[in-house]
């Protein structure tokens, strides 16, 4: 090691840099692209659920009911004689359905407002008020409490889990919007007339998209998890709808002789959350070089 | 500090009229008759006239608020339609079960979670690390009823250890009490400690980031004075805030946990009310528990001056 | 500079070096990637002397100090190599354990932030206390006794009041007043002092500068003083030590140094101070600083000759391919340059 130079300036330098991109994230951020491997091989297994399941998931037959996981029913059936793996395919659209609309819908709420909020003085006051309030109401309780309100359906449910969800989205956003105000570059913008949509666009939004898609992560985790805490309870999606949820409810009455019909559903919930789980910590490692650094 | 600590409590009232107001609305958003909900399918025009005007329902709504809000004040919070009973008693029955659960689902995640999210920031990037925080995002996406089913499964009814279901009262019997808490506080408090412990770890990697840790190094002092004194004392406000900020997600893991466990406690409370459509009983929950929740984070805002001596306006 | 400000009290009394540090090579891991920040720097300090390090920030100035202190992140994060001798004792050997008991107590060190180096949420006085019954094994009312009679050496008004205060509640020349306080409290035989007036404005800067040296005049002890300022260097400073881009470019006492350099960074250094009496009163308007154009290479991309090369007025092709090695060009006058008798020509070209 007596050429110095050598050893700082050349070395491995230029090999990383000749790899993919793709391949980068994949050697950097391994559990974030496993997450996001089988959240998507769920997805496509929900999708594709009609062709896949070996069984009706709704329909009746009382002679095979209870029967645990053997050749003709992989993961056993219900105490309908309702096959589990049907059942179960049926129910992940359910899952995934609700936690991404719930995701998006929180997102685009949260963003409208949190972008009123930050940008307009008079407006803030009056919506943080209203946000530190619904804030102060526990989330899966507000939700069962909208869940009251009318006829239970996916869209209510949808709504009664986006709800307690926008809050949070609105705090995020608001903070973005005040930091980016104060830029020069925007201050500039401003000073020469700029419009608000066009500021908007060209200034506000750009900047809340890494921070939003991490957060919408996380929401979509819990959305899928407060789904089937309501189903479970009883007061979420509609009983006559194959929710893993719905399932577990069911499933819980026979536990002690027929395990199977709550572990399947809940390690399959298990699953799915955790791999969003883990994408989303992956995405916030990736998007925010500071915190990544840190870790 | 006293400018502060006056600040905070007035804090509480725009929150809490907000909560009113939501939990009121809750009832009169309702795109349905609310008096034809409540009285169930096989109710007649006359039934549901009664109720409307047993609920005041006939009225204007503003009128109907500040009335409403003019018995909150007086502690009346209504009766149950389906109970008839004041909502007032029917929480006060079933509390003491849930407040047991959260309160030791808090101390049993506080006392692990803290160590275990130290240990993680000192150690960052070593396998210590990367396993604790393994088992958080793990133990952080199990849904609760699932450890709660396999904890009855696996370790009380294999091997009879511990009792399964229901709830007995401390005034009863102190150490079956305790029993009867012990798999529920698990269940719940597996799910909680690793939200504490991801939080309470990137607190203290910010904080150890800090130039006064630095300083403190340089002084030649031992790491767990670095780590317990220097370092805590600062992670302090964060972590409590997150602990107070936590309960919110605890109040709800409560409600599934006492359905798992066949606890007879709020939430079950809640959940019958909803099934019932009990209107005033799910109102009396939400307003009680959400004043519980928002006194709890006023008492830890207070607290803030105790940690940090920068608080003083 | 004229040469009444340049002579810092008499020169140091010759002896073995209580700090001796001998090619000094820390290197960070990056991704796989080794940078070396500091690359064979060597320097001695004696007792009662100050000897200042200077160069632009990114120089691996900072970086050397805390190699010395022991305070980066532990490998595999960076390495350090080379030899540290304190009083004679290689600290580099000793263990973290034994480590603790040098650090604070015969050696300490004083940061740039005085904001943000002192913990927000403990008092002044604990924080002073805290190291003296560390290393002193005295209980805490004595520590306390020590923090009041340290903060009454660093000229604090009414010290019995401020050994309770928070950080917060003190001005920045106070901060650093405190700092400097718990550096000394427990008498260290060396001390190193990283930019510890770059935070403060001027004539607070001034008086913690005359603080250092009347302390030093009590105590003996050795300063490694950092900066980038020369002014300060002028003011304190019985040797320096001028680096660059991790290197070691020029080693001469702090007359030699000014009155004949032999680099020409050296030399773009002193362009960018303004002359003393010069500036504002003669000519019309403000005298231009003049500043050496360029910026110190990046670790991942070192020039493969002399890394001042790039920004040197004088340099040759030779300059570009070679690396020249440091020479002792007159006694006890050492510089890493080809061209160092042409280096006093760099000032024309720069200003």
């Amino acid at each position: 090691m007596t050429d110095i130079t050598a050893d700082a300036a050349g070395g491995s330098a230029p090999a990383p840099a000749k790899r993919s991109r793709l391949g980068r994230i994949v050697r950097r951020h391994p559990m974030m692209v496993a997450g996001g491997v089988i959240l998507v091989t769920m997805a496509v297994v929900a999708a594709a659920a009609p062709l896949l399941a070996p069984h009706d998931p709704i329909e009746l037959n009382v002679v095979d009911r209870l029967r645990p996981p053997d050749e003709d029913y992989l993961l056993g059936t219900d105490a309908y004689g309702r096959d589990m793996l049907s059942r179960m395919l049926y129910g992940a659209r359910v899952s995934l359905i609700v936690g991404l609309a719930v995701a998006l819908l929180s997102t685009v709420l949260g963003l409208l407002i949190g972008v009123i909020a930050g940008y307009y003085r008079l407006a803030d006051a009056i919506l943080m008020r209203i946000m530190d309030g619904l804030m102060a109401i526990p989330g899966i309780l507000l939700a069962i409490a909208l869940m009251a309100l009318t006829r239970a359906s996916i869209e209510v449910v949808i709504l009664a889990i986006t709800i307690p969800e926008v809050p949070r989205v609105v705090r995020l956003v608001r903070a973005v919007v005040l930091s980016i105000r104060e830029q020069t570059y925007v201050q500039a913008a401003i000073a020469i007339g700029t419009r608000f949509p066009r500021l908007m666009l060209k200034h506000i939004l750009p900047n809340t998209v890494a921070p939003l898609v991490v957060q919408a992560t996380y929401i979509f985790a819990h959305a899928v998890l407060v789904e089937a805490y309501l189903s479970f309870l009883g007061v979420g999606t509609p009983p006559e709808i194959p929710s893993w949820g719905n399932i577990i409810a069911e499933g819980r009455l026979y536990v002690q002789i027929a395990f199977w019909q709550v572990l399947f559903p809940g390690l399959a919930l298990a699953v799915m959350v955790l791999s969003i789980n883990v994408l989303g910590d992956g995405l916030r490692d990736m998007l925010d070089p500071k915190m990544s650094r840190r870790s | 500090m006293w400018g502060y600590l006056i600040r905070r409590i007035l804090a509480v009232i725009p929150v809490m009229t907000v909560v009113a107001v939501v939990v009121f609305l809750i009832l009169h958003l309702n795109p349905d008759d609310p008096a034809a909900i409540i009285a169930g399918d096989q109710a007649t025009a006359a039934d549901i006239e009664n109720i409307r005007r047993q609920l005041g329902l006939d009225r204007p709504v503003y009128i109907q608020f500040f009335e409403w809000v003019a018995r909150l004040v007086r502690g009346d919070l209504g009766s149950s339609i389906f109970l008839e009973r004041p909502v007032l008693h029917l929480i006060l029955e079933r509390v003491e079960p849930t407040l047991a659960l959260a309160i030791s689902t808090t101390i049993f995640s506080v006392v692990l979670a803290l160590p275990l999210g130290v240990l993680a920031a000192w150690k960052a990037g070593s396998w210590i690390d990367q396993a604790i925080m393994a088992v958080a995002v793990l133990a952080f996406s199990f849904p609760v009823f699932l450890i709660g089913y396999g904890l009855v499964q696996g370790l009380a009814l294999e091997w009879d250890l511990l009792p399964v279901q229901g709830f007995v009262s401390i005034t009863e019997d102190p150490s079956r009490f305790l029993a009867h808490l012990v798999l529920p506080t698990i269940a719940l408090g597996l799910v909680y400690t690793a939200l504490l412990a991801r939080m309470t770890r990137s607190t203290m990697l910010e904080i150890l980031n800090e130039d006064y840790i630095r300083t403190a190094r340089a002084k030649g002092l031992a790491n767990p004075r670095v780590l317990l004194i220097h370092a805590l004392k600062n992670a302090a406000v964060p972590i409590v805030t997150t602990i107070g900020v936590g309960i919110a997600l605890l109040i709800g893991g409560v409600v599934v946990t006492e359905s798992v466990f066949a606890i007879p406690g709020v939430g079950r409370l809640t959940i019958d009310a909803v099934l019932h459509r009990d209107y005033p009983v799910i109102q009396g929950v939400i307003l009680v528990v959400s004043g519980f929740y928002v006194l709890i984070n006023l008492l830890i805002d207070l607290t803030y001056t105790v940690f940090d001596p920068r608080i003083r306006y | 500079m004229s040469n009444a400000n340049v002579s810092a009290g008499a020169p140091p009394p010759a002896g073995t070096p209580l700090l001796s540090v001998r090619g000094l090579e820390t290197r960070f891991f990056d991704d796989g990637m080794a940078l070396k920040a500091v690359d064979g720097l060597s320097f001695d300090v004696a007792r009662g002397e100050t000897l200042c390090i200077v160069g632009e920030s990114g120089c691996g100035k900072s970086v050397s100090a805390l190699s010395v202190m022991r305070l980066l992140p532990p490998p595999p994060a960076s390495r350090v190599d080379g030899t540290i001798l304190l009083e004679g004792q290689d600290i580099r050997a000793l263990s973290e354990r034994e480590m603790r008991r040098v650090r604070g107590n015969s050696i300490s060190m004083i940061f740039q932030e005085p904001m943000t180096s002192l913990n927000p949420v403990v008092t002044v006085g604990y924080q002073i206390a805290e190291a003296v019954r560390q290393h002193e094994g005295k209980s805490w009312a004595e520590g306390f006794e020590r923090a009041v009679e340290m903060l009454r050496l660093v000229r604090i008004p009414e010290p019995e009041r401020r050994v309770k205060e928070y950080p917060h509640q003190l001005s920045g020349g106070m901060r650093q007043r405190v700092m400097i306080a718990m550096a000394l409290a427990c008498r260290p035989r060396v001390l190193l002092a990283d930019e510890p007036t770059t935070a403060l404005d001027v004539t607070i800067q001034a008086q913690i500068l005359e603080l250092m040296r009347e302390l030093q005049e009590e105590t003996g002890t050795a300063i490694v003083l950092i900066t980038h300022d020369l002014g300060v260097v002028a003011e304190m400073a019985h040797r320096v030590v001028v680096m660059y881009a991790g290197r070691k470019v020029e080693e001469a006492s702090v007359g030699d140094l000014f009155e004949r350099p032999c680099h020409p960074y050296t030399v773009g250094l002193m362009g960018s101070i303004p002359e003393l009496g010069s500036s504002l009163v003669e000519g019309k308007g403000p005298r231009r600083l003049a500043e050496i154009p360029g910026i110190v290479p990046s670790l991942r991309a070192m020039p493969a000759g002399c890394r001042f090369a790039p920004r040197c007025p004088l340099a040759t092709d030779r300059c570009r391919t070679e690396m020249p090695p440091l020479e002792e060009h007159r006694p006890r006058h050492w510089s890493a340059c080809w061209h160092w008798e042409r280096a006093q020509e760099a000032i024309h070209v720069h200003a």
